[in-house]
């Protein structure tokens, strides 16, 4: 039963991951991925401060605007202080990630939380953090539910702001000049990567996480010229890196997660060298 | 040779905009006729696609306002379309070509609104005016410059508006899709609406325009066709820039605070 | 403050260990960052950082042993890995460098974390002490670690001083560079190599994690002091290596505290301080540039008040007060009165009984202005073919600008003209007409 949960919730991480990580790739903006999911730090570590876990909402959304001021901080540099766009992205999330591990390290004795998991999360112990009813009822591991709703979420932007995201990231001038508001959906794809980030950290923790944004997207983008098949090979993939990554940590005995993210990558160089045959 | 045409379709007044501070066009003032099939033209750097984005109000400006059939961009968004540079885009993008000219429609419908059989209908009606229904299906990473070039055209024939604004359509496409697309600017003329194109090549100007703008961070000339293209007004608009204006330019850059503070 | 002391003092081995350390990468960490930032390679070095975990934990796991030079093999062996693999993934595929160098760096991070956990797993992982490479530790240097720091700095410095010419050429213009047939790949490939050696040193400091800020931030902030190369590599060498000190020092005061993130904080703080502070291109010698200008504008707006309403009056001797100028010239009251005290301060204006009125200087600095903007106007009517009724507001703005050699250019170019658009006369003083 735990291997199940386990790799539902690495699923789940997944397949958020491949959804806002296809939109990510397209807009080129990979790499502010990455600058989010390292800070957001702070603001969980800030969160923890406040309760035990990430278990209440407020706190999960309030450690996600730490993302979407990164995301601030770093167009602010690029613009205010001329700063060119790579060095803002790297002086951005290395100061907010720092700052996140000093407060780890001070707060040692009273918080939850310990600098493995910031690194890799403590996905082996979903099951044991369960949700139980008054009546006595399994609700199955917290982390499951955090992640299953921020998955729903994520589902019901993608199918109303479908056409939204997919017309400001083929052509904003295009989508501007039709009088649509860009910044409006861009912020709404950062606040949504900021928010799964942060659902996810309990997981895979705070860097690991890139993998799952970055792989599956990739991968689905060499095998497909289609969106809607672009997200649903991502998914594809995140799932089977999931599933394979599990049991290749079971098998070296070694971290679920590190394993997970490594497995998105062998898919990608499987997928890779494929594309690189097919050409030819 | 500016020349004011009553009732104009498009009136740029006193348009200034810049770059960092730096004016890259300079008090743009001008008329634009309706019905008119319009040429603007100037060397590289001159500011012309500058002008189309400030006019579809894609930049802030300096100083300046456009009025489109008399009333702000806003009030008649719809029946005002908008063709980018085919460069200004990723074509790695995952669409096809049906996806793309899809596109066009949703000024009309808006963005949470469902894309009905109608729809569908006007766009594949806009494919094949330009030729591209064919492709429909075809993924847009896989076209031609010429074809993407007619489906970014399609895209904005399915918008239906009554005024065109095309950055560059005849940069990079074969001669096949140039003759094309100019065969249809006419028809779309002829059916009444009013088009302006960037353009860079003289040797053609003549032939498919009937009004021209000649632009060198400033306004050279406005006005139609005959006219305009004269030795003189010609020598004016390629003979380089005002150095005067560069310099001040430069000077209200390095200062930081613009021309108009 | 006895921690203070003992470290400034460096009575203590382990505490001259960690000094020389900082400074030897820092030194080269400063250097490399320029040329990664220049390149706009910054995130490059990100990736690199993430991808000599994996090179560690292999070469560990191969070696059984904790050996200096063993492990910077093989993360020199990983980080060149994921050099190459970025580029391979942009050359032979449609993703871009971006996804590419997210891709490479989350994915051997991956992997890197599985190595880890199966070598702690396998119980040596206390006598590795493998896990000071994600966030550092300055404070566990050897001696031989710094033996590697110092072959590896004088290998940079060697190098970038033979090629200095050609490597700033492609710094700064790559495309000429290549036209000059300068070999830009092999130069390129000689940069990524350095890179990669500085950051397989720099992890001991620093950590896996947060390395790329040792690349990033010396660099950045030394770009706002100088756009020189040579000044930029000086200043970025010294700045990265107080960081690391600072940093190193900070965490040697806090027992179970890593370095890297102290050294990261101090280094962005370095960076944030020179945006804002350093003259020319900081943020406030920006914003104090405008607001000079913002000044000059007002006050030569009043003086031009003061010409206005004395050319209508043809007498310029004449005083006027607050409401008659405000007439003229709206403006809000303070900011009004601001710009009298400046100009009655400066000596162009006069508080008199009846009002204020202009001195001698006062009336050139005024005629100047005014004859500044019918030059300008005659200009844009003239050669830029505007409307006489569309050219006031661009001088409005203009006059403020010109400077004396572009009126000279102006005079020349309009035939020293006596009439504006407007049919108002161009002033002169007695002083102007006798230069």
């Amino acid at each position: 039963m735990d291997a199940f949960w386990i790799i539902l919730t690495g699923s789940l991480v997944a397949l958020n991951g491949a959804l806002l990580g296809s939109f990510l790739l397209l807009r080129r903006m990979s790499l502010v991925g990455d600058a989010i999911s390292h800070a957001v730090l702070p603001g969980i570590v800030v969160a923890y401060l406040f309760t035990a876990s990430l278990t209440s909402p407020f706190l999960l959304v309030g450690a996600a605007l730490t993302g979407l001021a990164a995301t601030w901080i770093i167009e602010t540099l690029n613009q205010k202080a001329r700063l060119q766009h790579d060095a803002a992205i790297g002086l951005t999330f290395t100061l907010l990630f720092a700052i996140g591990v000093i407060l780890v390290a001070s707060f040692a004795g009273q918080i939850d939380l310990d600098m493995d998991c910031v690194l890799y999360g403590e996905i082996a112990y979903v099951p044991l953090d369960t949700i139980t009813l008054a009546s006595g009822i399994g609700m199955g591991p917290k982390q499951v539910w955090t992640l299953g709703i921020v998955f729903v979420g994520l589902i019901i932007l993608l199918l109303t702001g479908y056409r939204g995201l997919s017309l400001t990231t083929f052509d904003a001038g295009y989508a501007a000049a039709l009088g649509f508001n860009t910044s409006f959906w861009h912020y709404a794809l950062m606040g949504a990567v900021s928010l799964s980030t942060v659902a996810a950290f309990e997981s895979v923790g705070a860097i690991l996480v890139v993998a799952f944004l970055v792989g599956p997207a990739a991968t689905a983008f060499l095998l497909t010229r289609s969106l809607k098949w672009m997200l649903l090979i991502a998914s594809a993939v995140g799932i089977a890196s999931a599933i394979s990554g599990y049991y290749l940590a079971l098998w070296l005995d070694g971290s679920i997660s590190g394993a997970m993210a490594l497995m998105t990558g062998v898919i990608f160089a499987l997928a890779f060298v494929w594309q690189m045959v097919v050409k030819r | 040779m500016i020349q004011h045409v009553d009732n104009p379709i498009i009136e740029v007044h006193d348009l200034t905009v810049s770059y960092d501070k730096k004016p890259v066009l300079w008090n743009v003032d001008f008329t634009i006729p309706a019905g008119a099939l319009v040429g603007i033209i100037g060397p590289n750097g001159a500011g012309k696609s500058t002008l189309i984005k400030a006019m579809m109000g894609l930049l802030p400006l300096s100083s300046g306002y456009t009025e489109l059939f008399g009333k702000k961009l806003n009030d008649v968004r719809k029946r005002v379309s908008y063709v980018p540079q085919r460069e200004s885009v990723d074509w790695d993008f995952p669409a096809s070509v049906m996806d793309i000219a899809l596109m066009g429609r949703y000024g009309q419908r808006g963005l949470f609104n469902r894309i009905t059989a109608e729809d569908r209908s006007i766009a594949r009606q806009a494919l094949e005016e330009v030729h591209m229904l064919e492709f429909a299906n075809r993924q847009i990473g896989q076209l031609s410059g010429g074809q993407q070039q007619r489906v970014f055209l399609a895209r904005a024939l399915a918008q239906q508006a009554d005024l065109y604004f095309m950055d560059e359509p005849f940069a990079g496409v074969d001669a096949a899709t140039e003759g094309a697309i100019i065969e249809l600017l006419k028809e779309l003329k002829s059916q009444g609406k009013t088009i302006l194109v960037v353009h860079h090549d003289l040797q053609s100007a003549a032939d498919y325009f009937d009004w021209i703008v000649l632009l060198n961070t400033r306004l050279v000339a406005s006005g139609p066709v005959k006219e305009v293209l004269t030795p003189t007004l010609l020598q004016e608009t390629y003979g380089g820039k005002l150095s005067l204006l560069a310099q001040v330019g430069d000077i209200a850059s390095s200062k930081g605070v613009g021309t108009r503070e | 403050m006895n921690s203070l002391s003992q470290f400034l003092s460096l009575s203590d081995a382990n505490v001259r260990y960690v000094v020389i350390g900082c400074v030897l990468l820092g030194i080269s960490s400063g250097l490399m960052g320029v040329y990664t930032l220049l390149r706009k390679r910054a995130l490059i070095g990100d990736a690199i950082a993430h991808a000599v975990l994996p090179g560690i934990c292999i070469a560990f796991m191969l070696s059984g042993v904790r050996n200096t030079w063993v492990l910077f093999a093989g993360a020199v062996v990983t980080g060149s890995l994921a050099v190459y693999l970025v580029d391979l993934i942009t050359r032979r595929s449609r993703l871009k460098p971006d996804a590419a160098i997210a891709l490479v760096l989350s994915v051997f991070f991956g992997a890197g974390i599985l190595l880890l956990t199966i070598i702690q797993s396998s119980g040596n992982a206390a006598q590795s002490g493998l896990d000071k490479f994600l966030f550092g530790k300055a404070a566990a240097m050897l001696p031989e670690d710094l033996w590697l720091f110092g072959v590896v700095l004088l290998l940079v410095v060697l190098v970038l001083l033979t090629g200095y010419k050609d490597f700033k050429l492609l710094a700064f213009d790559k495309g000429y560079a290549q036209s000059q047939g300068i070999p830009v790949k092999a130069l390129e490939m000689v940069l990524s190599t350095l890179t990669v050696l500085t950051v397989a040193t720099g992890i001991q400091a620093v950590g896996v994690v947060l390395m790329s800020s040792l690349l990033i931030a010396p660099a950045a902030a030394s770009r706002y002091w100088t756009h020189r190369l040579s000044g930029m590599l000086i200043l970025s060498a010294i700045l990265a290596t107080l960081g690391a000190y600072i940093g190193a020092f900070i965490s040697y005061t806090k027992p179970g505290m890593p370095t890297g993130p102290w050294i990261v904080v101090v280094l962005s703080c370095i960076t944030l301080a020179s945006m804002l502070l350093a003259p020319n291109q900081g943020v406030i010698a920006r914003y104090l540039q405008r607001r000079k200008h913002r000044n000059k504008i007002l006050q030569e707006n009043i003086l031009k008040a003061f010409f206005h309403l004395g050319e209508k009056k043809n007498n310029q001797a004449l005083a006027f007060g607050m409401e008659v100028l405000r007439q003229q010239r709206d403006m809000p009251v303070a900011r009004l009165k601001s710009g009298l005290r400046q100009l009655v301060r400066q000596g162009s204006l006069l508080d008199t009984n009846e009002g204020y009125q202009l001195t001698r200087s006062g009336l050139e600095a005024a005629t100047r202005v005014v004859r500044l903007h019918r030059l300008w106007e005659l200009y844009l009517s003239r050669h830029l073919n505007i409307a006489p009724d569309h050219v006031h507001e661009d001088a409005e703005g203009i006059e403020h600008l010109i400077t004396p050699e572009l009126e000279r250019e102006l005079e020349l170019l309009l035939d020293s003209p006596g009439i504006d658009p407007h049919d108002s006369q161009i002033p002169y003083t007695q002083k102007d007409r006798n230069r």
